[in-house]
């Protein structure tokens, strides 16, 4: 592997979370985006096929993760152990706040049916959301959206891979905002 | 309140199955599923029936969000009844806004089955720095200097409040009080006993009293002391030298 490569091999290592692109800059400030991309392909490339870990895009950034297969072996080994599930009303709710971001408790609350402060409260706790801003509505209610430890619970490198709402089943999109109306 | 999670504050106590719905919506929209019936023509008044009675059943009736469901269900069924001219263009479905929400909520059930799976698919990733929670591990074995111990013995002493019950207070010797009542008594008469200094019911702190006043007097040369019998009653004499003062 190319310098640059095993550096970022070393620095990947070492954390404990996915690393930005830009963090990985900082580690060499004479590497532009192009040969730090072509440093990770390589390390990529280089655990891809025999190797327990790999290299996973994740969170908007890179980290090294442990092989599927091996998860039921490491659990029952218990030298890791799987985060805990999201409880239906925690996940229904991270549902609406990552597709209708920044949004209020009110509105949550208004397409789950029931109220949903709780569940807010422990999902900001995790730190899969965060206020984003406050609303213009009466009392300046605070908006929410999810946070890269969002992304980094599901998988997702960002919210663009998450389904699209025209591809689910049910077909209901956003309502489209007013000026957008004929 | 996330799911119905309710408790009877009476006492009288009723238990939800906590985790099968997640509010009105998703009880609703099990309803719907469950008779297959169209979404969007939805039969309001056997739905409505059905949802009164499933949480009539399931104890959920006390549960404002499903209470007010129900009365949104009643409303659009009584809504339907009323009678409508043919070809009424104005008729507004009363059902639109809860098939829209019933909808709504339908796209969001869709995609926390998708957001479980991928998070599962990524439970099964562990990261490097990933630090499981330790097994309850043995007590680390104690390790205590004595001083240490010590020292934390009285922290925990002084902590300790005094007690307040059957505090004794001794009352004082009265020798003066006693000296005076003997110095009468020797006024009166030349010779007396004992139980004439004492008295009856005499305390303890009264016989000791007058037995230090006593011996204080007898010291002092202002009586004599005698017994004329062993474990026979004293005998108080006033001292000649008082006599010749």
């Amino acid at each position: 592997m190319q310098p640059l490569a095993k550096l970022l091999e070393a620095a990947l290592f070492a954390a404990s979370r996915p690393l930005t692109l830009e963090e990985l800059a900082s580690l060499d400030p004479g590497a532009g985006e192009g040969a730090l991309r072509a440093a990770l392909a390589e390390i990529r490339a280089a655990y891809d096929p025999d190797h327990g870990v790999e290299l996973v895009e994740i969170a908007d950034g890179w980290q090294f993760l442990t092989r599927r297969e091996y998860a039921e072996t490491i659990e029952r080994a218990q030298f890791a152990l799987r985060p805990r599930r999201l409880s239906p009303a925690a996940l229904e709710t991270l549902a609406i706040i990552a597709y209708r971001q920044p949004v209020g408790r009110l509105e949550v609350d208004e397409i789950r049916g029931v109220d949903s402060g709780a569940v807010i409260d422990k999902l900001l706790e995790r730190g899969l959301i965060e206020v984003m801003t406050r609303g213009e509505g009466l009392g300046r209610p605070l908006l929410y959206g999810t946070t890269p430890s969002f992304l980094e619970i599901l998988g997702l490198n960002d919210l663009g891979d998450l389904p699209r709402l025209e591809e689910l089943s049910v077909a209901l999109r956003r309502p489209a905002p007013v000026d957008e109306l004929e | 309140m996330t799911s119905p999670i309710l408790r009877d504050p009476g006492g009288g106590g009723f238990v939800v199955e906590l985790e099968k719905f997640s509010g009105p919506l998703d009880l609703l929209l099990h309803l719907i599923h469950e008779d297959e019936v169209d979404i969007t023509d939805l039969p309001i008044a056997k739905i409505a029936d059905q949802f009164l009675s499933v949480i009539s059943d399931l104890g959920l009736n006390q549960a404002a969000d499903y209470l007010e469901m129900a009365a949104r269900l009643l409303r659009i069924k009584a809504q339907m009844l009323l009678p409508r001219r043919l070809g009424d263009d104005e008729w507004e479905d009363p059902r639109a806004e809860l098939v829209r929400r019933l909808l709504e909520y339908q796209q969001i059930r869709e995609l926390v089955d998708w957001l479980g799976h991928a998070a599962d698919v990524r439970s099964e990733r562990f990261g490097r720095g990933y630090e499981a929670p330790p097994p309850d591990a043995p007590p680390a074995p104690l390790q205590i200097d004595l001083n240490d111990l010590l020292a934390a013995a009285e922290r925990v002493i002084a902590l300790i409040p005094e007690p307040m019950l059957h505090r004794v207070v001794p009352r004082p010797l009265d020798v003066e009080g006693a000296t005076a009542r003997i110095n009468a008594l020797l006024a009166e008469r030349e010779q007396f006993g004992w139980s004439d200094v004492v008295g009856h019911g005499a305390t303890i702190v009264d016989v000791l009293s007058a037995f230090i006043a006593l011996l204080e007097l007898a010291k002092r040369s202002s009586v004599t002391l005698s017994q004329p019998e062993p474990f026979g009653p004293m005998v108080i004499t006033r001292a000649t030298p008082r006599e010749a003062a």
